[in-house]
């Protein structure tokens, strides 16, 4: 430990111990104080304990510019200006899924409700912040439980049981998966932090049991951030799931699981990436992951014409999102981190958004099917116009966050051979497909604009305080859109600090 | 100055959303109060700036990538902007009879106009492209939600089609962006950059076609005549009259100035006798320039000057066969685009300047015919079948719709005195000097134009009415009596029709626009290739 207090690693991890304090403190104020009180005024002060957490967070982390490089603690805790870059998202995104859960009545277990909010997001920001296996296993967990019982939240739901049983099945069978491939790695280099790891790995070529340690990662992390042919429980869950939990599990968990699947895939498998390009090919895990993607991508995109659930659209999209993001994953330099990162953030804020809206119509309709969004703009303009942001950014339209999003990874990915444009066959790959998927986010517009609704149509109407979030969450997908250097300039700046 | 013809435009669609949802009127004349400005602002930026290149706002974007806000107009922007400004005035003028959901159709169209207007007059390659694409999604609303005949699927047939096109585009964009070295987006820049001969010859016909997709190139026009004929009257003259420009142009002013080298002639090596060996040695492309070369086609120019004709003689045809008048006028609208892609192709002054013009003429002319059969006829009098409007004789009952038809009609055949003939005229004088074949089979596609022209004609408004079967229509039309011409329609007709007179009695106007930015570094790449 050479001379670190207690005091000072907990300086370090301050936002996390916030964000922890800020879960115990929702359950107590909670079931000790408001048992009594109404549901939306439960949720609200609920709400607003846990956006204030976040809000402490990332004001701690702008302001207070702490620095602590990989070899501190065993990379443990990593805390340089990229990791709290990605905290910062993750709070932002924590606030916003809290922001927009405060119109749904599913549960009456609002302090359990928010509580696991926080501990999911404590987990996250470990996840982020560790370049230690065995860290990053633990946080996963933690991020994990937390999502399989906030999936299992509505129990009047027959469906959210089943989907929690789904992930949660799925989810134990992942973790034992990435458990088993740490520890090989593990065996064969004897260190648990990453960059010790590619470092005693150099040189050795692709032994076989690398490339079992290699398959068996990312068939866990594969799992976890819904990527084919891991991601069969992500339909049902998404589905089934509470909706502002399904927008947690596709925002902020997304982001942490692509960034952490970045770092040890670049920083834990160095040197043995070979090559996916075209007429190029060279076993390590680039094609690997290039496979995952273009299957993603492509049964993504399919899969999804063919619903008829905004929700299960939203997942099978997530899928085919999954494939694009894997792309600035494959790019393995600091331009292409900076593209993921971008992108899965921006992904993020606007699929939250969309959960938004459905959460509200499902609020009213019981279901989230096409034909309860029908006329939708008649009986809610706001939502609409909000829902259509949302949609056309999902799908790639400029000035809209998502299409810059597209851009920047698709160029990192071209970049990432520039003499021979060895990527190119991928780059090709994923434009053809986004071209697809106007199709299916048309569809949901169809509904919205030019559909009449059937007279018995339910108003819709929402509270002010939600509409304010969903509507800031439309205007930060537009004005990252228009102006993407907020993020990129700053993103530029934090990965060249942190050494990637 | 010209930049705020996209920011007035913007500006509108926002002001129009905050309006109360009921008030049709007041929609109407925020529309008509954002395109006039708008039009004046295009017509003064016209006539004051110097010929050649102006660059009016350029500022980092995205430092990281090298991409800047860039905007500048030289002749040829200046032309289709002023062409947009006209079109979108008279467009609005056509649709003052809008009255369900007015204020979210003239949104989504100045939303359309902006994205218009940004596309000419952006030089910087991500910009261009942001704004092309931001012109799909309006187009998608507008007849989706206004439009008749199977509107919903015109409408997804052409949101698929061009998003298509542009991701065709998109990739050809990032591929010479990474290999200009990932440093700048600015056309200009990228104008200079020489592209290895390779590259661009897989890179010329992705991007060009990407584009041409929208100007209606032989056979990925299909979505024309479907959308057009879905569309509301509106939308059909911005499709016809403004967006199908946006294809051409940036076929003209990305692909071929970015990579000229395309346009050369191909070095095919012989396949024979080991063809499927060579088949399978050989990449992709030049699989094709193979296959191509077998029909006798030598370089990616002749592929597309023969995909233009085809497109000019095949349009023609269909439109004589027709049964709806607006169908006639959607497949005229693929032969006359067909003109400005055989002048991108003739590679020498004359024929740009008329593909150009021709680009600007059409526009007009079909704006106007459009208005004339969305508006004066099928709003009044229900049908679009040319054998029901045979009975009707509308040249009775509409005579102001009936004359500016005749004006429309001559027009649209290339007589002299209007903006048709100068502009094909100088297309086939070009075509004529590159390749006389083809000059000859685009003449040919003239002759068929005046015959549907004037079939069209005769049913639509000067039917004589003795047969049995136009009884019923007869009966219709004296149930409800046509109403007159409303004076926006007749002040829109009068614009259109003005225009394309004083650009076909002195075309100098536009030529002299035209003409020196033809000399301008741009089009450096395309000198050297052997073109001009």
């Amino acid at each position: 430990m050479s001379g670190v207090g207690y005091f000072d690693i907990l300086k370090l991890a301050m936002p996390e111990t916030i964000v922890s304090i800020a879960a115990l403190v929702v359950l107590f104020v909670d079931l000790g104080i408001m048992r009594q009180a109404e549901g939306k005024f439960r949720r609200m002060v609920a709400a607003l304990v846990t956006g204030a957490s976040c809000l402490v967070g990332i004001f701690w982390m702008h302001q207070v510019g702490q620095e602590m490089g990989p070899g501190f603690l065993h990379g443990m805790l990593v805390v340089d200006p990229l990791t709290q870059f990605v905290k910062q998202g993750v709070l932002v995104l924590t606030l916003f899924t809290a922001w927009v859960s405060i119109d749904s009545s599913f549960t009456d277990h609002t302090g359990e409700y928010y509580a696991l909010l926080l501990l999911a997001t404590v987990g996250m920001m470990f996840l982020v912040s560790s370049e230690n296996l065995l860290m990053i296993f633990i946080a996963l967990e933690l991020l994990s439980l937390s999502l399989y019982i906030l999936t299992a939240f509505n129990k009047r739901n027959r469906k959210s049981a089943e989907a929690a049983l789904k992930y949660f099945l799925f989810g134990g069978m992942a973790a034992a998966f990435t458990l088993f491939g740490l520890s090989l790695l593990y065996g064969l280099t004897g260190s648990i932090e990453l960059r010790p790891v590619a470092a005693a790995l150099k040189g050795k070529g692709l032994d076989p049991l690398l490339a079992v340690a290699m398959v068996m990662t990312v068939i866990g992390f594969g799992f976890k951030v819904a990527v084919v042919p891991f991601h069969l429980w992500a339909p049902d869950a998404y589905e089934g799931a509470p909706t502002p939990s399904a927008g947690l599990i596709a925002s902020g968990s997304k982001v942490a699981s692509f960034f952490i699947l970045a770092k040890v895939m670049m920083l834990g498998f160095a040197g043995a990436e070979g090559s996916g390009a075209w007429r190029g090919f060279a076993s390590g895990w680039v094609p690997l992951v290039a496979v995952v993607a273009v299957f993603s991508m492509l049964l993504g995109n399919l899969a999804a014409i063919a619903q008829s659930n905004v929700k299960r659209l939203l997942a099978y999209s997530a899928i085919a999102h999954g494939g694009y993001a894997l792309l600035g994953v494959l790019t393995d330099n600091p331009q292409g981190v900076a593209a993921l990162v971008y992108y899965v953030v921006t992904y993020a804020l606007t699929v939250l958004g969309a959960f938004g809206v459905v959460s509200a119509v499902e609020e009213r309709a019981g279901e989230a099917r096409f034909s309860d969004f029908a006329g939708l703009c008649r009986r809610a303009p706001l939502l609409s116009f909000c829902m259509m942001i949302f949609m056309l950014s999902l799908a790639g339209i400029p000035p809209l966050a998502g299409f810059f999003g597209k851009f920047y990874v698709f160029t990192a990915a071209v970049g990432a051979e520039p003499k021979t444009l060895g990527l190119l066959w991928l780059v090709i790959f994923a434009i053809a497909m986004s071209a697809v998927s106007l199709y299916y986010y048309l569809q949901v517009l169809k509904q919205i604009y030019v559909a009449d609704s059937s007279a018995e149509a339910p108003a819709i109407k929402p509270s002010a305080p939600f509409l304010v979030g969903i509507v800031l969450l439309a205007t930060g997908v537009l004005v990252l859109g228009c102006a993407p250097d907020l993020l990129v300039g700053e993103l530029a700046v934090a990965i060249k600090a942190a050494g990637f | 100055m010209l930049g705020w013809t996209i920011y007035i435009s913007f500006l509108g669609a926002a002001i129009l959303s905050l309006l109360p949802r009921d008030n049709a009127r007041a929609a109407r004349v925020v529309a008509l109060l954002t395109a006039l400005p708008g039009f004046a602002v295009a017509l003064i930026g016209t006539f004051e700036t110097s010929a050649g290149l102006n660059t009016f706002c350029d500022t980092p974007w995205v430092p990281a990538l090298g991409i800047h806000y860039h905007l500048a107009a030289d002749g040829i922007s200046l032309t289709l902007v002023l062409l947009t400004g006209i079109a979108a005035v008279a467009g609005i003028l056509f649709s003052w009879n809008i009255e369900q959901r007015a204020k979210e159709f003239f949104a989504f169209y100045l939303t359309l106009i902006g994205g218009v207007y940004g596309v000419f007059l952006s030089f910087d390659l991500f910009l261009l492209f942001v704004f092309y694409e931001l012109a799909i999604i309006p187009k998608y609303f507008l007849i989706a939600i206004w439009g008749s005949t199977r509107k919903e699927y015109g409408a997804m047939k052409l949101a698929l089609y061009s998003f298509v096109g542009s991701a065709m585009v998109l990739i050809g964009i990032i591929a010479a962006y990474v290999v200009a070295g990932a440093k700048t987006m600015s056309l200009i820049e990228l104008a200079k950059y020489p592209f290895p001969h390779d590259f661009q010859m897989w890179a010329f016909p992705l991007v060009f076609v990407g584009f041409a997709v929208l100007a209606g190139l032989w056979p990925f026009h299909t979505w024309a005549p479907t959308g057009h004929v879905a569309a509301p009257t509106a939308a059909s003259m911005l499709l016809a009259g403004v967006v199908m420009k946006l294809g051409a142009y940036g076929s003209f002013r990305v692909a071929m100035t970015l990579f000229p080298e395309g346009l050369n002639v191909w070095k095919v090596e012989p396949y024979a006798p080991r063809v499927l060996d060579s088949l399978l040695n050989h990449s992709l492309i030049a699989n094709i320039q193979w296959a191509f070369h077998l029909f006798g086609f030598g370089s990616w120019r002749d592929v597309i000057a023969v995909l233009a004709v085809i497109g000019i003689v095949y349009g023609a045809m269909v439109a004589l066969t027709q049964k709806d008048f607006k169908f006639v006028i959607g497949y005229s609208s693929v032969s006359h685009m067909g003109f400005v892609l055989l002048g991108l192709m003739t590679l020498n002054d004359i024929g740009f300047s008329g593909a150009v013009l021709q680009m600007f003429s059409h526009g007009i002319i079909a704006g106007l015919l459009f208005a004339i059969v969305g508006r004066m006829v099928y709003d009044r009098a229900h049908t679009r079948e040319l054998d029901d409007l045979e009975g009707m004789q509308l040249s009775s009952a509409l005579p102001f719709a009936a004359v500016t038809f005749v004006v429309a009609s001559v027009a649209s055949m290339g007589l002299p005195g209007f903006s048709g003939f100068v502009a094909e005229l100088q297309v086939l004088i070009g075509a004529w000097r590159s390749f006389p074949t083809m000059a000859v089979c685009a003449g040919i596609g003239i002759l068929v134009g005046v015959a549907y022209t004037l079939r069209v004609l005769q049913k639509a408004f000067f039917g004589e009415a003795t047969q049995g079967a136009s009884a019923s229509s007869r009966q219709r039309l004296s149930d409800e009596a046509l109403g007159p011409i409303s004076i926006p329609e007749r002040i829109g007709a009068v614009i259109l029709m003005a225009t394309t007179l004083v650009i076909g009695l002195y075309p100098r106007l536009l030529l002299d626009l035209i003409l020196p930015s033809l000399n301008s570094p741009l089009f450096e790449g395309l000198r050297k290739a052997g073109a001009l």
